[in-house]
């Protein structure tokens, strides 16, 4: 092996492992770099009265997004009402109770809901909820927002429980109790932490989302009463703010952003350090 | 080849060979095979702990020096650093001399250090590539070209197991059984023609069958190549070393020709340990 | 046997004693499995009824277009005239470009949490990426629509141009938005995906193979390139799709820099379309029903592209698994 040779290979590693280091760190930096942006742009335009006010009149400056918080707060508890519960006992089914055939297409199946691009979503509850009545309502959005909710959540229950040991299980019933009983009063609640932060990261994970809303819950400049009005949702305010010619809509949108990102961030951050000191396996 | 036949052969070679090595006194038989690693005042620490203290030894040229000891005492530890493989650990330190052949290996071009000391492993651990690229991958990356079939012949047959594999080059290492494996990877390592091989409990994952025929091996290349084989089977030591080094909470014990070392120990815990009173 | 009055008051009740009893327990068993049966199978219900709602609605579209609506470029509300073209071609490109800088990038920082970094760093920055996976997709968005637009317009297309404006792919003014924009902010929303699960796999090719191969002479980056990496491949792919199919499906951050303009151009700088993007923007605006049936007709197009994705992403799993696979 010649010199020249040693010196060409090394040469390339030095380079080829510094290439790696540059690329972690830009990604990191990238990161910081939306926060930073976010925080520079949105805490400028953040004020008391984004929290309480409503929208102006188009053109006008000022007003706030109060009826989009609240917004976003009705959606998202007509996903969890929805959602949640499908998810959850789905997810026992598929750990506990499934034959090998239909678990196998339920996971499939799972697994194909999970992939399916949140505007086909979007499509989907607007074909059942708002083009029979040919309006738009919260609840149309609910749905969509639930729709997307129950694969996320099958996903975690089912690996939570299926982590819980089997010698947990013939534990209780080993002691008398039927399979129903040992699921309800120990299975379930030995993995409710992970379930629970599970069930938590998929609301975080909708919370965010836009596409699914455009054209079922739509948007609105009230306050919507009810649940079968337009209402109007943080993302879906980012989206129609960014995109018009106002500067101070531009303004609003960046403080929107910063509030919805801050939420969903926050909330990430403290179910995965929940799930890390139980020291469980995260499912990206 | 009859393997049978074969490995009886090479006992009876064995014990012949050794039996005239016993005829000379520790000193001169030492001398005779001249040095290929000279250790000196080695101290090795994982973190803040100590694992080896003070190591004085001599390997000598083409011979195989056996490393035993109860688990935990450090003697993988101190094969490792023969390569420099402990280095891919954090928080490792070593501390004195080592001589390949009269160089520092710790001044020594790591990647230059590594092609003259090839190790095998205690689990085979192929790459998942075919026979023949397994083989090749060392003669690649240093760059020869030209004769990859001869060179790769050559070392199968070095390591016994062309016979076996001659037709299915091509086919993945895992299609081999644990045996061929292992001898697989011996074959790897000897395709860049190391002048020591260092081989890490190589067998203790094999069966009684398999060890034999890799026994052999160590005794076919013996003469040309230096071998240190740590292993837990003290009957192993006996039979395929020449010199063996007894190791006991990281300090060097005793080390002596293996015949001498096994029929007449010098030091009392040498003598406890190949009893069995411990270990 | 005792006969007295204890014993007869002892005696069972109706619907108690050991069989009954085990009956009863056998029952909440039967109930709950069924129970927890129906909302698995609504799972079902659900995707079949999405299935057959995306069909039956592109049904007046798909009647007056039929095949010819995968390579008709014309999308002409006025006219009436519908097709796929441009927006099946906006959302490859896109996805492609999108690969083309996330792959690399994401692979060479797995390579440097799982192979280089000190294990608490690897953990950290891992932490960090993840966080950047859950950042909603409008929030990418609004940093494409103010910050890469503007870079774009200012800084990497000039650069691009005076380097490769030969190229029919550079060629053609740019506005800042467009399927190179769109490719990098793409780009960005998918890196997380193939760091997070590359450097997990990464991590899990055992120890011995990377040692065998620096016990033979290799510098660290040909062990890694040439030993690990190859070892992992399975998983890494399974990750390149992973962001593929979310590359494909992506509408907000698209749509806000993509320029919408639904035209099939060789130059990456020119405003294009996706499927995801021109649903959110026209089906509010839909006049007609042919007009929304074509764009459900897209969705259930978009909708059949991950879900061949995803049939794919199985298959290479199952084919690496059984072939030359190793035992992992």
């Amino acid at each position: 092996m010649s010199q020249a040779r040693l010196i060409w290979r090394k040469s390339l590693n030095a380079v080829m492992l510094t290439l790696t280091g540059v690329a972690a760190f830009g990604v990191v930096s990238i990161l910081f770099l939306i926060l930073g942006y976010l925080i520079w742009n949105g805490g400028r335009s953040l004020n008391f009265d984004f929290f309480t006010q409503l929208p102006k009149p188009v053109g006008e400056t000022g007003g706030g997004m109060a009826n989009a918080i609240v917004g976003s707060l009705k959606l998202l508890f007509l996903a969890a009402l929805m959602g949640l519960p499908v998810g959850l006992l789905a997810g026992v089914y598929l750990a506990e109770f499934g034959g090998k055939m239909f678990t196998f297409v339920i996971r499939y199946t799972t697994d194909l809901l999970n992939g399916v691009p949140s505007i086909v979503i979007g499509i989907f509850a607007y074909t059942l909820l708002v083009l029979p009545v040919k309006h738009f309502s919260t609840l149309a959005g609910g749905l969509a927002l639930a729709v997307m909710v129950v694969p996320i959540t099958v996903r975690s229950t089912e690996e939570f429980l299926r982590a819980i040991p089997g010698s947990l299980r013939e534990g209780a019933m080993a002691l008398g109790a039927s399979q129903w009983r040992t699921i309800a009063t120990v299975v379930l609640p030995a993995a409710s932490g992970g379930i629970i932060t599970g069930m938590l990261l998929s609301l975080a994970r909708v919370a965010g989302e836009t596409a699914p809303l455009l054209f079922t819950a739509f948007s609105n400049r009230y306050w919507s009463p009810g649940w079968s009005q337009p209402i109007a949702s943080l993302p879906v305010m980012i989206y129609t703010y960014a995109i018009a010619p106002y500067d101070d809509w531009h303004r609003q949108a960046w403080a929107a952003g910063l509030i919805l990102l801050g939420l969903v961030l926050l909330a990430n951050m403290g179910c995965r350090l929940v799930l890390n000191r139980r020291g469980m396996t995260r499912s990206v | 080849m009859a393997s049978a036949s074969q490995g009886n052969n090479a006992t009876a070679a064995q014990f012949a060979h050794q039996m005239r090595v016993s005829e000379k006194t520790p000193a001169a038989a030492e001398k005779e095979a001249s040095v290929r690693f000279e250790i000196s005042d080695l101290n090795f620490y994982y973190g803040s702990k100590q694992a080896v203290f003070g190591l004085n030894l001599k390997i000598p040229k083409n011979k195989v020096t056996a490393l035993i000891g109860p688990s935990g005492c450090g003697k993988s530890t101190f094969l490792r650093t023969l390569n420099r493989m402990n280095e891919t650990i954090r928080n490792t330190r070593v501390a004195g001399h080592i001589l390949l052949d009269g160089q520092n290996i710790l001044e020594m071009d790591v990647v230059k250090l590594r092609r003259r000391v090839g190790m095998v492993f205690q689990r085979p651990n192929p790459f998942p590539k075919s026979i023949y690229d397994n083989v090749a991958y060392g003669l690649r990356i240093n760059g020869y070209s030209g004769r990859l079939n001869d060179l790769v012949e050559h070392s199968l047959k070095r390591a016994a197991l062309w016979d076996e594999v001659k037709d299915a080059l091509h086919k993945s290492a895992f299609a081999l059984s644990g045996g061929q494996q292992q001898r697989l990877c011996i074959a790897r390592a000897l395709a860049v023609d190391p002048e020591v091989l260092l081989l890490d409990e190589p067998c203790s994952a094999l069966d009684p069958v398999t060890t034999a025929k890799i026994e052999e091996l160590m005794f076919q290349l013996k003469d040309s190549c230096t071998m240190a084989i740590v292993t837990h089977n003290m009957q192993q030591a006996a039979r395929a070393s020449d010199f063996t080094a007894f190791m006991l909470d990281g300090k060097l014990i005793e080390h002596n020709e293996t015949s001498k070392l096994f029929t007449t120990p010098q030091d009392p815990r040498t003598e406890a340990y190949i009893t069995g009173r411990f270990g | 046997m005792s006969t007295t009055s204890t014993t007869l008051e002892r005696a069972a009740p109706p619907g108690a004693g050991p069989r009954a009893f085990v009956q009863r327990l056998r029952q909440g068993d039967e109930v709950a499995h069924v129970i927890t049966l129906v909302f698995a199978a609504a799972i079902l219900l659900i995707t079949s009824l999405l299935v057959y709602e995306l069909w039956l609605q592109s049904h007046l579209s798909r009647a007056k277009f039929g095949w010819a609506f995968f390579w008709t470029s014309t999308w002409d509300p006025n006219a009436d005239d519908f097709g796929a073209l441009p927006f099946i071609y906006g959302t490859l490109v896109t996805s492609v470009v999108s690969l083309l800088i996330a792959v690399p990038l994401g692979l060479a920082a797995a390579i440097f949490l799982a192979e280089l970094a000190p294990r608490k760093l690897s953990d950290g920055v891992a932490f960090l990426i993840d966080l950047l996976a859950a950042v909603p997709s409008v929030i990418y968005g609004l940093l494409g629509i103010f910050v890469v637009v503007p870079l774009m317009r200012t800084v990497i297309g000039p650069a691009l141009k005076s380097v490769l404006g030969a190229l029919p792919t550079f060629k053609g003014p740019n506005y800042g938005v467009g399927f190179l924009t769109a490719g990098i902010v793409l780009a960005i929303m998918v890196v997380p995906f193939i760091i997070s699960v590359s450097r997990e796999v990464l991590l899990t090719v055992p120890r011995d193979q990377r040692e065998a191969a620096l016990a033979l002479g290799a510098t660290r980056w040909e062990a890694t390139w040439q030993v690990v990496v190859p070892w992992a491949r399975t998983g890494i792919m399974g990750s390149i799709f992973l962001a593929l199919a979310r590359a494909l499906g992506e509408t907000m951050a698209v749509t806000m820099v993509i320029g919408n303009n639904p035209k099939v151009s060789a130059s990456l700088f020119a405003p294009g379309y996706t499927i995801a993007a021109v649903i959110a923007n026209e089906f509010t605006e839909a006049t007609g029903d042919l007009y929304l049936s074509a764009l459900i007709e897209l969705g259930l197009v978009l909708f059949l592209m991950t879900f061949i994705l995803n049939g794919l992403a199985r298959l290479l799993i199952v084919a690496t698994e059984r072939g030359g696979g190793h035992p992992a």
